[in-house]
Order: C-alpha cells, then structure tokens, then sequence
C-alpha cells in the first residue's frame, strides 16, 4: 500500500508517535495522572491499598486458623477457617448425607461432575465430540434428577427435604436458568403475537409476575397452593420453589428477550419472509440469533440474578447455602462466627456468578461479525 | 413481522376483493397467461384512510424487464412489494406466476419461493457468512443438500464477481458488495422473477456501477425483473418497459426510448425535467 502511495510528490511519511504516550509510561501517564484531580485520587487510591490489603491478608490468612473441632480451638487473632473445615458438609449438601433416609456424596458428586460435562457443549462449540455431548445434556435432567432423588434402578431415595446448602442453591439456579430462557423466549414471542389472546395470556402473565415481589410468590406457593389441591395431593416443597422461580425468571426473561426482539430492523423480518421462511424457520434462524447476541448482557444479568435469588427460598424453610451458614454461626459451638461464615458464602457465590459474567463478555466477542447498525 | 400483518389482512381483503368489486375475468387469466409472470387486476391498497396504490391494472410478461419511477411516496415501492405480499392488497387481484395472492400463508410461501426481492437497505444476516446467507433458503425452503447449496452459492457469487469473500460477514464488506451478494442470494433459490426495490439508492455513488453491472448481466439471461429505480441510463439500457407512478396510479407506460424522448403526460414531462438536468 505505502509503496504506491509513496509516489506522489508531498507525501507525509508516518512518524513515531511523540515519548511517553505509548508504552506503560503513556498508560500511566494518560489513566493515573492524567491531571491534578486524578494524581491526587491515584495516590488517595494507593494509600488506601497499602493501609488495607496487608491487614486482610493477614486476618484472612496468614494468621488464620484452618484446624479445630469448635471456635475454642481459634486461638490466633485471625480467621477462624475451621468453621468451614468442620461444616462443609452442610454447607455443601445440607443434611443430604444424614441418616436416616440419607444417601451417600458420591451422588451429589457425580451429579456435579455430570453438570459440568453437560453444560460444556452447550456454552462452547469448539469442544471435541460435541454431538455426543449434546446427547448428553439431553439426558442429563434425568440422570441427575435420579441421582440426586433415587428411589428406583438400586438407588435409595432421598426425599428433597434432606437437600441443602450449596446443592440446593445449585439445584434451583440450574433448574431456573435452563427453564427461564426457553420459556421466557415463548412469552416474548408471544407478547408479539397478533392472535389477541395468545398475546394477552402472555402480557397477563408477565405484568402479574413482575408486579409481586419473589418472596410474596414463594409464601403463596409453600402456603396457598395446598389449598387449592384436592385433600391428599401434596406437592413437594422444593418442586414448588423451583415453579415459582421458574415462572418469576422467566418473566423478567421474556422482557429481556422483548427488547432484542425490537431491536431487530424490520429489514431482516422481510429479508427473511421474501426467501419464504416460515415464521418458526426465520424465528429460529435469523431474528432469535441475532436478538439473543444483542441481549447477551441483559440474559446474564437475569440468570445472576436469578442465582442470587434462590437464597430467598430460606423464607419457606428450604435452606440453601446462606441458610446453611446462618445455621452454623447460631450453633453454640460456632457463634460469634458470622465474618468467617459469610465471607466463605460470598465467596462461593462470587465464583458462580464471575463466571457467568466472564462467559457472557466472552460470548459476545465471539459473536461479534463486525456489524454495527 | 411482514408476516404478522398478512396474517391480520384476510378477511377484510375478501370481502371487497372476492365479493363486491369482482374483476370481470377471473379464471381465464389465469389458463391464458403461458407468458404472464405478474398480473394486477384493478389492485387497490390502503394505509389506514391513505389511498396508495389506486386501480392498479398491470401485466408483466414473462422475461419482461420493466423500471418503475416516481417521485417519493408515489407507491413504486409499495406496488413492488404487495407482489410478494409484503404488504397487503385490499381490494383487486394479484396474480404471480399463476397464483392469486390470498390469506393463504401457504400460497404465499410459494410465491415467495418464485420471487426474489433485492432491497434498498440489503438485508443481508449479520450474524451468517456470505456463503451462509446464500444457502440459508435453498437448504432450509427447497430442502437442498448442503453441499449442493454451497456450490449454487459459490457460481452465483462468481457471477457477481465476489467469491473471494465468501467466508467473511456482511459486515466487513463494502455496500455495493453488500447489495451484490444480496443479489446473489436472491438468486440462489432460481427464482422465476426478481424484484428490485430501490437497489442503489443506499449505495456511495462509486459503488453503484458495480451492481448495475450486475443487474445488467441479469437481465441478458432472461429473468423477468421488475425494478424501482431512478438510474435513468439502466432504464434505457435494459428496461423494454418503463412505467412511471404517481400518487399511487399509474401515470405513463411506454418503452423507453418513447418514454424519454417523448413522454405524454405534463407530470411525466415535469418529472423528467427534475431527474434528468
């Protein structure tokens, strides 16, 4: 390029940008120290780092204790990490494993494991074998649903009362984020609809959901459904946390949805209409892709939410991992122990929800072709 | 949701269509129409209380290529897309290839899969490959082989001398590009008829000549094609017909030379003047 360009008489070759706007000092210099107001916040900043971070390391720690039967056994100023060390049990699997009519770990462990196996080929599509995991994740609701349920094929049940802790969190979050979008891609596209009555069921539906707070719909499920069921029919505690969540995610789901929808240019509608797709074909292949890609960050935020939210089922006597925690620190052997217990919980929460947030930026820059409307 | 509002429109296009105003021959047009591609029978369409297109009385006859001009807001556009029911007709016939448009989603599709519409604005798939965009309908409305489809799409993007690009999005490519791959595609499901709807218009004005080429090259193979365009020189170029609307009727009609040398109407002569300095 330059070689033809070069010819033409007062050509300006490229020069070297100006010293210290490239390289770290240019970076320093241009996002630390960029004017009096900014020098003054970095170095306010620093401060605030090198008076802090040591002290929380060290709590948190170096000077910790990781080993003991109860908190008497923390002799040190730090975290007392033994709390976490004696009650992981619960705070991973609630009374799961507790007799009698508990079963063993090896399930929840392998129902995990199987989760992960599962959800790989549905979040990246370069994996090895794809096809035959898909299948999988196919089957995989079913497969877990007997591992962690039993009952039948040499498995002993374990009723759902005994689940806890970070698998119940689990349970519902997965159940809520793999129900909530299919659903609330439905109820998108049916808010849309030009048949009158499809497209009211779903506005109802929407507007009711969104218009009750979650813990108002968990108390009507735990204590209101009952009274509607014949005398005898009693339907399990967790499966109706999990339809309330279900049907509360997917509400704000198809909003979401709604707002890619609109975002697409009626060009595309017509583009795909005058080639004679049908409605689902060009539903399915053009309009959902690219809606889904535009509402990316808005689909995460509602599962993170949602993953969130699920603690709000302690209010109808689930107890999930928060749960689990507060449990701990109110045992005599453990009060007074709230920092350590709760950070933990924080933790565990913050590395499921990072991930997410982390999957969806990569996502759309994988997603990205260039085109910008 | 072009499809959502024909979805809405029968039953009012029955009754004035099919009922009071019934054109006088309904079926031999269509036993005697071996070279009629498109047909309007006394085709009316309202916007809400807006008047559009008004009596609209028009045979195409098959590998007839015809330029429909007109000042904005005259229904050029309109006209051209009530033909693959894009928008709807409420009073009148149409007839494409020997099938009156109706409510009948299935007749639609049909036409649709005769017809090929090129847009203003292209819209080709953001989010599909060139090669993808191409195959996209032949795959999933003709059904065709994948593998079949790739190499329709890759001869028809030879023909619009781009298959270098066929890997890359729409969006890394320029308009005229764009509007020739949307040609391309078009052509991918071997349409009977093809549509032009103002394709130059959104292009930079070095990038027209590269699709008019292209347009110019189609229409020595045959294909019936009807264009809404204001490049005059095309019009005289390939054009056997040109018709020129306003306010929704059709004004004048004639072949070009006459059209341009010698048009009729004071409103044609006006418009010319103003298009042509």
């Amino acid at each position: 390029m330059s070689d033809t360009t070069k010819s033409f008489e007062g050509w300006i070759a490229p020069r070297q940008p100006p010293s210290g706007t490239v390289g770290a000092v240019g970076w320093m210099r241009e996002n630390l120290f960029s004017s009096i107001g900014n020098s003054i916040m970095t170095i306010i900043g620093l401060a605030l780092i090198v008076y802090t971070v040591p002290g929380i390391i060290d709590w948190a720690f170096l000077s910790a204790d990781y080993t003991g039967e109860s908190r008497k056994d923390c002799t040190s100023d730090g975290a007392c990490w033994a709390l976490v060390a004696v009650r992981w049990k619960q705070l991973f699997y609630g009374f799961y494993s507790t007799s009698p009519g508990g079963g063993s770990l090896w399930r929840p462990n392998l129902a995990f494991i199987g989760l992960l196996i599962a959800v790989v080929p549905l979040l990246f599509d370069n994996v090895p074998y794809r096809r035959y995991l898909l299948l999988f994740s196919l089957v995989y609701p079913v497969l877990a649903w007997w591992l962690l349920s039993g009952g039948f094929f040499g498995l002993d049940e374990v009723s759902t009362h005994k689940w806890g802790g970070l698998l119940l969190t689990m349970v519902i979050g997965v159940v809520g984020i793999a129900l909530s979008l299919p659903i609330g891609i439905v109820l998108a596209l049916g808010r849309r609809s030009d048949m009158p009555a499809i497209r009211m069921l779903c506005v109802i539906f929407i507007e009711f959901i969104r218009g009750v707070p979650l813990i108002t719909l968990l108390f009507m499920a735990s204590n209101m459904l009952p009274l509607f069921f014949p005398e005898g029919i009693d339907l399990d505690k967790l499966v109706r946390a999990l339809v309330v969540v279900v049907a509360f995610s997917s509400a704000y789901m198809a909003e979401v949805v709604r707002g890619g929808l609109q975002a697409i240019p009626k060009g595309q509608y017509e583009a795909a209409d005058a080639m004679g797709l049908s409605f689902w074909k060009s539903m399915f292949l053009i309009i959902l892709p690219q809606a889904l890609k535009i509402v990316i960050p808005g689909i995460v935020n509602s599962f993170i939410g949602l993953f969130k939210d699920t603690t709000l089922v302690l209010v109808i006597g689930l107890f999930d991992i928060l749960g689990m925690a507060k449990a701990a620190v109110t045992h005599a052997d453990w009060i007074g122990l709230a920092r350590e217990a709760y950070i933990f919980v924080g933790v565990v929460y913050f590395v499921f929800c990072f991930s997410m947030s982390r999957y969806s930026i990569w996502l759309e820059e994988k997603l990205d072709t260039g085109h910008k409307r | 949701m072009a499809k959502a509002a024909a979805k809405k429109a029968p039953s009012r296009a029955k009754k004035t269509g099919n009922g009071a105003a019934k054109p006088a021959a309904k079926k031999p047009d269509l036993s005697a129409s071996e070279g009629v591609a498109i047909q309007c029978i006394g085709m009316n369409k309202w916007y809400g209380d807006f008047h559009v297109l008004r009596d609209i009385n028009l045979t195409v006859n098959k590998g007839e290529r015809i330029v429909i001009c007109g000042p904005s807001g005259s229904g050029k556009s309109t006209l051209i897309r009530c033909m693959n029911r894009l928008e709807e007709h409420q009073e009148g016939q149409i007839i494409v290839d020997s099938i009156e448009l109706s409510n009948d989603i299935k007749k639609i599709d049909e036409v649709r899969r005769e017809v090929g519409m090129v847009f203003q604005h292209f819209n080709l798939f953001p989010h599909l490959t060139i090669m993808e965009n191409c195959t996209l309908a032949p795959i999933w409305v003709r059904k065709m082989p994948k593998a079949e489809a790739q190499d329709v799409a890759m001869s028809f993007l030879e023909r619009v001398k781009i298959p270098e690009q066929a890997n890359k999005y729409p969006g890394q490519l320029s308009g005229g590009q764009q509007q020739r791959v949307a040609i391309a595609r078009s052509l991918c499901m071997n349409p009977r008829i093809m549509l032009f709807d103002e394709p130059t218009s959104a292009l930079d004005p070095e990038m027209i000549k590269e699709v008019l080429e292209v347009m110019v090259d189609l229409a020595q193979t045959g294909m019936t094609m009807l264009c809404v365009t204001h490049e005059m020189g095309f019009a005289r170029q390939v054009a056997n017909r040109v018709i020129f609307m306003d306010e929704g009727q059709i004004i004048e009609q004639n072949e070009p030379g006459e059209f341009f040398d010698n048009p009729q109407s004071d409103r044609t002569k006006l418009f010319l003047s103003q298009i042509l300095h």
